[in-house]
């Protein structure tokens, strides 16, 4: 009774709907102290929140995974043409140096 | 007869990277081109109407890239000066379609009203602990990520990524699957510190959902 009582009091001010909005400047850190101790506070009796923020990092894990291969590339006709640029730029260069 | 002919170079490292690009090393473009094309196509496609269009401002951008690496003077890292010519570029061909809303605003109104979750998943305002968990999260049972399903909760995150929007992709892009810092992002970007977190906090808010809606549907 008396756990309710102040898990009440502790977290009735910062509830857990507005907890997940802030996840990401908590994990910034470019909250202001007051709002970071009363995240930490409600983490500290709320299990369901700190299930939550387990989730979160673990998402934001998850998405270092990920590498550049499984997003798309360069079209290759792209790509060979760019590169002939730099040949070209390469070969043009010593004229330039002489004047 | 020299035993090593070609050291791998470590193009990661600016002071090694940009020299190279100055003395026209191709495989230092290449390295260039490949890292970060991509990426480069997916912001574009947030300043300009098709396909077609943001793939000309990348290969602008790249030319660009190219012919003023010798006026580059390193004040910044050169992916963040290489985004911020592909955001100049980009800019002034959305103007000339017509279309010069500023990225942050692009395929997310940042002044609309988006849930990290689900509102009816927290207590109604006539409950005794209104906003409070109506129920315990559900456990998300991991493979190892050698394993198939391992993979396929990768392929989930890939996806979820792909469907968000434009400005949304290209900020958690930069952050979460690319490391980049904060400061980075918002320089490259243009974009404000806050905006760029609010973008960061709905993507990743996105993602979790899009994996808690698999998880429940492995459980099942």
């Amino acid at each position: 009774m008396m756990f309710r009582r102040l898990h009440l009091r502790l977290t009735r001010d910062y509830p857990c709907a507005q907890l997940v909005e802030a996840a990401t400047e908590y994990l910034e850190g470019t909250m202001g102290p007051r709002e970071r101790s009363r995240f930490d506070r409600h983490l500290s009796i709320c299990p369901t929140c700190v299930d939550y923020m387990a989730q979160f990092r673990r998402t934001i894990d998850l998405c270092g995974r990920l590498t550049i291969g499984d997003v798309e590339a360069l079209p290759r006709p792209v790509r060979e043409e760019l590169l002939r640029a730099v040949r070209d730029l390469r070969t043009e260069e010593p004229p330039d140096r002489r004047a | 007869m020299p035993l090593v002919t070609e050291a791998v170079a470590d193009f990661t490292d600016d002071h090694v990277l940009v020299p190279a690009l100055r003395q026209g090393d191709e495989a230092a473009f290449e390295w260039l081109l490949d890292r970060y094309s991509a990426p480069l196509c997916r912001l574009a496609r947030s300043y300009v109407s098709n396909a077609a269009a943001a793939d000309e401002v990348v290969q602008e951008t790249w030319l660009a890239v190219i012919t003023g690496i010798d006026r580059f003077e390193q004040r910044s890292s050169l992916k963040t000066w290489v985004y911020r010519v592909l955001v100049n570029i980009a800019r002034s061909k959305g103007v000339k379609e017509h279309r010069s809303v500023p990225f942050a605003s692009l395929g997310d109104e940042l002044d609309g009203d988006e849930r990290s979750v689900d509102p009816e998943r927290f207590r109604g305002h006539h409950d005794r602990w209104p906003g409070h968990w109506a129920a315990p999260l559900a456990a998300w049972d991991e493979e190892p990520e050698d394993h198939l399903l391992g993979r396929e909760t990768l392929a989930v995150v890939a996806n979820a990524i792909s469907a968000l929007p434009a400005n949304q992709q290209t900020v958690i892009t930069l952050r979460d699957v690319e490391g980049w810092n904060s400061v980075e992002v918002c320089n490259a970007l243009e974009i404000s510190e806050t905006n760029q977190r609010v973008l960061l906090h709905r993507a990743r808010s996105r993602v979790r959902r899009a994996l808690e809606v698999h998880f429940e549907k492995v459980d099942q």
